[in-house]
């Protein structure tokens, strides 16, 4: 395994800039995520560091060596695409075989053999292997797909949203899988994903990509905890954070078009209007709560039910574990965890209040 | 607003059912999900309430009035696609007037209603414009609009959310709800997302294989489902689902030493339903277990997930049976390293392995 | 634990699956179409009927009124069409017929001499038929391959001047042939390419690339371009990728190709009958010649045209499982 680092790549196609500056590093044996939505570059750099597509401008380096003039057959990564990389016209096993039987390769078909059944065996595939590809099912197209990027124990393993073309289910079990995998083999890995959960549960870092460029780069709990502008916020957590305009009065800060006075914690140095942010589990139903609103509406889930809790003409969401006798149409009165508020100035980059 | 009731409502597809007779019946007012995977027959159940499929037996009422063999049209009721279905040459206005106009409403009338239905919405601001230019979700507040003005006898919605972003859908579904609770309207709404079926439903109807596999309320098919496939469908992730064997009080749980004593009040009815030994599958939600020093089961730790507000260990317990359990985010949990947990006695389930039912407690009644 | 299901479900279930086909109406409606297009195909191949029975005629019952459904068979037609043949003098006659009862003679000489005729060889019609094979069969091949190549670099690079050049290669179709036979019948005069195998492979090949051009491109652009990065980063060549990868799943559209461009290139009338005279005359003017000679010999034209249909009935029915998907996908792009 590798470690790869982009230099200042930048990738323009003729209508837009789908790449500007972006730098990062993905150290050897790390599951690193890029998360955005759709169009925001993350498929144009996994296609770049594969070769797939030239930059225009930066350097892409394995262990410290830059492999711009190097064909994507040269530089030795392993691509798992969100669907269509199954060879329909072949079997599972060959398929398995396909990147071995590379003439760069030339190994001898015992080899061959030796170490498709290996791979096999490790996903749980080994039934299928004289099966037609079009026989299969989603789940197990996938972890074909898996098997043909692992069994050649390549630098550097590049995969572009493998589950999102899977139901729900499937997702979660082959995400646990993949995960564990990764972490046992210690295999490098550059991730693209547009869903938070993913990101959140299986990166050891994350790179926040919008419109081509990169918006924030840490660890899930680095973009949970501490988003760098309201962009981040927004993009990871179920549901999404409560972002509302406040200002400043006296000692308190006032949600607009609300009733709600939240007293500014300690050592905070807010400026006079700005947005706060807060989770919706920092907001928790209280019966002695400092603050009321009036229940609007209530969506069990299961292991969590959202409340929509109003307060004049703002809604704020809050989510509680298990479930609620709180009724629709109820006052509530709830308590906000003021140690986990987060502080954005009009632009949407974070204040450090 | 209206009753609607199927009567062993059935369909086929040549050899193939597409649904097994079903009884159900929607109460006026009422907010029920069809949830399933896709294929398990839930649109085709829709279609044939709206009349855009006919029926192979079995009979439909609508309010008493039987439906069975009208066509569209003529049952009021209104369907919303998932595909919005919007007329691109209309403005906005002029698609929400549309299904008046083809009543032959008068222009007043036409006005007043649509106007009382953009105020519901909220989506003055859109009038004019043509839906090619609207965001998804715009274009099924629309869509919505259009389904509203009729004033139908109820509201069908085939996956109205299925097309939109993931942001937009969260607040769609709020939306449509809290329309619902407003309005009072009878609405039939099928998904094969369950968090949309819980968050909405007044009753949940799950489907499998053609046929209702349970219908309750949220709570019920989350924590009393009625067989596995309703336990392992419902919840991300699913009701974790142990196989293991169960003799005199004890069950034996996958892994060494893994015995657990079945709580008092299930003696009784675990030792009636498996004779006192037998095989019988464990079942307990992620959070009705809690990892602690001292507990009775143990396991691997195999992977850790941040959920935003949580942890989700995955545990391997051996080999083969990984379970989930809830964990506090702030606490490591190094891969491999062994952890111990208990079960919620109040929460745990148990499930025959022959017949993939729930085994019933009587206490629960 | 059947239910259990770790999987989705085994077929996909699509819109069109879930639409009602069945319902009693709709089934009386599909059987009335059925039986509209069977009417409509018998229609169509009343002509056909006629001459492959009139092949079989001898001349005596194709002159009869009205035209006979059943008579006894006969080889003639076929025998005119391949042999060079002389009217046996009146002298001679016995000693023909003592000849083919003592079965001296062949099959084919003793049909000729029913109708009073000996064989003095075979016809130019033989050679003609050689010329199809050759200048159809081989046209044929350098256009599709020809054409696959070019299909692959259209739609999977950004040659330059793309859609321009894809409408100029479809101009060249566009003329009919009369309009550029003479401009074509001075060039290859120059070139010494008349009536010469060479120039017709050359111009039925250029005149096919089009057609090939386009329907392999309509079918390499529904090949979802995973595939060939898939193989690219497993540590294949651009070209090896293409062989490995792209030409096994473009068969159905390479097989549509083919047969479009043989029937083309066999059945073309025009370009033949005004470029070629001898050495490379193919058999669809040299059909057509046989209306002036003495007499029009129903049978053998008949005889002809049968002949000359098989080689793509046969290849046509080779590839009729590609053909049915090659048809219907690919060719017709959103």
């Amino acid at each position: 395994m590798s470690d790869l680092e982009l230099k200042n790549i930048t990738k323009n196609f003729p209508d837009v800039t789908a790449l500007n500056d972006v730098s990062f590093d993905v150290k050897d044996g790390e599951f690193f995520v890029l998360l955005g939505h759709t169009g925001a570059g993350k498929t144009t750099t996994l296609r770049v560091v594969a070769g797939l597509t030239n930059q225009d401008e930066g350097t892409v380096l394995f262990d410290g060596d830059s492999v711009n003039d190097l064909a994507p057959a040269d530089r030795d990564v392993a691509f798992v695409f969100q669907q269509y990389s199954l060879y329909p016209t072949m079997s599972v096993y060959d398929n398995l075989a396909f990147p071995l039987r590379s003439p760069l390769r030339k190994l001898s078909e015992e080899e061959i053999r030796r170490q498709v059944d290996i791979v096999a065996e490790k996903l749980h595939i080994d039934h299928l292997l004289d099966r037609k590809t079009a026989y299969l099912s989603g789940g197990e197209m996938q972890r074909v797909s898996l098997g043909r990027a692992m069994v050649r124990q390549p630098r550097i393993f590049l995969m572009d949203e493998p589950l999102s073309n899977l139901d729900a289910k499937l997702r979660e079990a082959l995400r646990v899988e993949l995960q564990h995998l990764q972490k046992t083999e210690g295999s490098t890995t550059l991730f693209v994903t547009h869903d938070q959960i993913e990101a959140l549960t299986m990166a050891d870092r994350i790179a926040v990509l919008n419109e081509g460029s990169i918006v924030q780069i840490g660890t899930p709990e680095d973009i949970y905890d501490r988003p760098n502008t309201i962009f981040v916020a927004q993009l990871v957590g179920t549901p999404r954070i409560n972002l509302v305009e406040t200002s400043r009065e006296d000692c308190n800060i006032f949600i607009k078009n609300s009733t709600l006075y939240i007293p500014i914690p300690e050592g905070w140095e807010p400026p006079d209007s700005f947005v706060l942010g807060i989770r919706p589990e920092d907001v928790m139903p209280d019966r002695e709560g400092e603050f009321a609103g009036e229940l609007a509406l209530t969506e069990p889930l299961g292991m969590e039910t959202i409340l929509h809790i109003t307060s004049g003409e703002k809604t704020l969401l809050s989510v509680i574990p298990g479930t609620t006798d709180l009724k629709i149409g109820e006052n509530v009165k709830f308590n906000i965890a003021q140690e986990r508020l987060y502080c954005f100035n009009m632009d949407g980059d974070s204040l450090t209040c | 607003m209206a009753t609607i009731e199927l009567r062993q409502v059935e369909k086929k597809f040549g050899d193939l059912h597409a649904v097994k007779p079903l009884d159900l019946t929607i109460h006026d007012g009422e907010f029920v999900v069809l949830l399933g995977p896709s294929g398990c027959g839930k649109t085709t159940t829709l279609r044939m309430i709206s009349g855009l499929e006919t029926v192979t037996s079995g009979e439909i009422y609508l309010d008493e009035r039987k439906v069975t063999w009208l066509n569209p049209s003529e049952r009021d009721i209104a369907f919303v696609f998932q595909l919005f279905a919007l007329y691109p040459h209309l403005t906005v206005r002029q698609n929400i007037a549309f299904p008046l106009q083809a009543q032959g409403e008068s222009r007043e009338t036409i006005n007043e209603r649509v106007n009382e239905v953009v105020d519901l919405l909220q989506i003055e601001r859109l009038l004019n414009a043509r839906p090619s230019k609207l965001s998804g979700g715009d274009q099924q507040r629309v869509a919505l609009g259009r389904a509203l003005v009729r004033r139908p006898e109820a509201f069908l919605m085939d996956e109205p959310l299925g097309a939109l972003d993931a942001d937009f859908r969260e607040s769609m579904r709020a939306e449509i709800k809290r329309l619902h609770i407003d309005q009072h309207a009878t609405t039939v709404y099928v998904t094969h997302d369950q968090v949309e079926a819980m968050a909405m439903g007044d009753r949940i109807v799950v489907m499998s294989e053609a046929e209702i596999q349970q219908v309750g309320s949220s709570n019920e098919v989350y924590y009393d489902p009625a067989n596995i496939f309703v336990a392992n469908f419902i919840g991300s992730p699913g009701m974790n689902l142990v196989s293991s064997s169960y003799s005199d009080g004890i069950i034996h749980m996958p892994g060494a030493d893994n015995r657990y004593p079945v709580p008092d009040d299930w003696r009784a009815p675990l030792g009636e339903a498996l004779q006192d030994s037998g095989d019988v599958i464990v079942g307990f939600r992620p959070e009705c277990a809690e990892i602690v020093e001292d507990g009775t089961l143990a396991g691997n730790v195999y992977t850790v997930d941040l959920y935003g507000a949580y942890s989700m260990l995955a545990v391997n317990m051996n080999e083969q049976d990984i379970v989930h359990i809830r964990g506090d985010r702030l606490i490591h949990y190094p891969i491999g390293t062994q952890v111990r947990f208990d079960i919620d006695p109040e929460m745990v389930r148990f499930f025959d392995p022959a017949t993939e039912k729930t085994i019933k407690r009587e206490a629960i009644q | 634990m059947s239910n259990f299901r770790e999987d989705g479900p085994g077929y996909p279930v699509t819109e069109a699956s879930r639409v009602d086909k069945v319902s009693p109406i709709s089934r009386r409606l599909r059987s009335l179409r059925a039986i509209t297009v069977m009417v409509i195909a018998i229609i169509m191949l009343i002509p056909v009927f006629v001459m492959a029975i009139t092949a079989f005629k001898s001349r005596s019952v194709i002159v009869s009124h009205p035209p006979t459904i059943f008579f006894k068979p006969s080889l003639e037609g076929f025998v005119f069409l391949f042999t060079d043949r002389a009217v046996v003098s009146k002298a001679r006659q016995p000693e023909f017929k003592a000849a083919a009862e003592t079965g001296e003679l062949g099959l084919v000489e003793r049909i000729a001499l029913e109708s009073g005729q000996e064989v003095t060889g075979p016809s130019d019609y033989v050679n003609r038929l050689k010329n199809s094979l050759i200048i159809a069969g081989l046209s044929t091949i350098f256009s599709v391959v020809l054409g696959l190549f070019a299909a692959y670099a259209f739609s999977r690079f950004d040659v330059l001047g793309k859609d321009d050049l894809l409408f100029f290669i479809l101009s060249t179709r566009m003329l009919p042939a009369v309009v550029v036979t003479i401009p074509l019948f001075l060039m290859f005069r120059q070139l010494g390419l008349n009536d010469t195998h060479l120039g017709m492979i050359l111009l039925y090949t250029v005149f096919n690339l089009s057609l090939a051009v386009w329907l392999l491109k309509g079918f390499i652009d529904e090949i979802p371009v995973e595939y060939e990065e898939a193989a690219l980063v497993d540590g294949y060549s651009r070209i090896q990728t293409f062989f490995k990868i792209v030409l096994p799943q473009t068969m159905t559209g390479i097989a549509a190709t083919t047969v479009f461009c043989l029937i083309f290139a066999w059945n073309e009338y025009a370009f033949a009958l005004m470029l070629t005279s001898d050495n490379a005359r193919t058999a669809p003017p040299s059909i057509a010649t046989m209306l002036g000679r003495g007499g029009i010999e129903w049978s053998a034209i008949a005889a002809g045209s049968l002949g000359f249909l098989i080689p793509v009935v046969i290849v046509t029915f080779a590839l009729r499982n590609y053909l049915l998907r090659g048809v219907t996908f690919g060719a017709v792009r959103k």
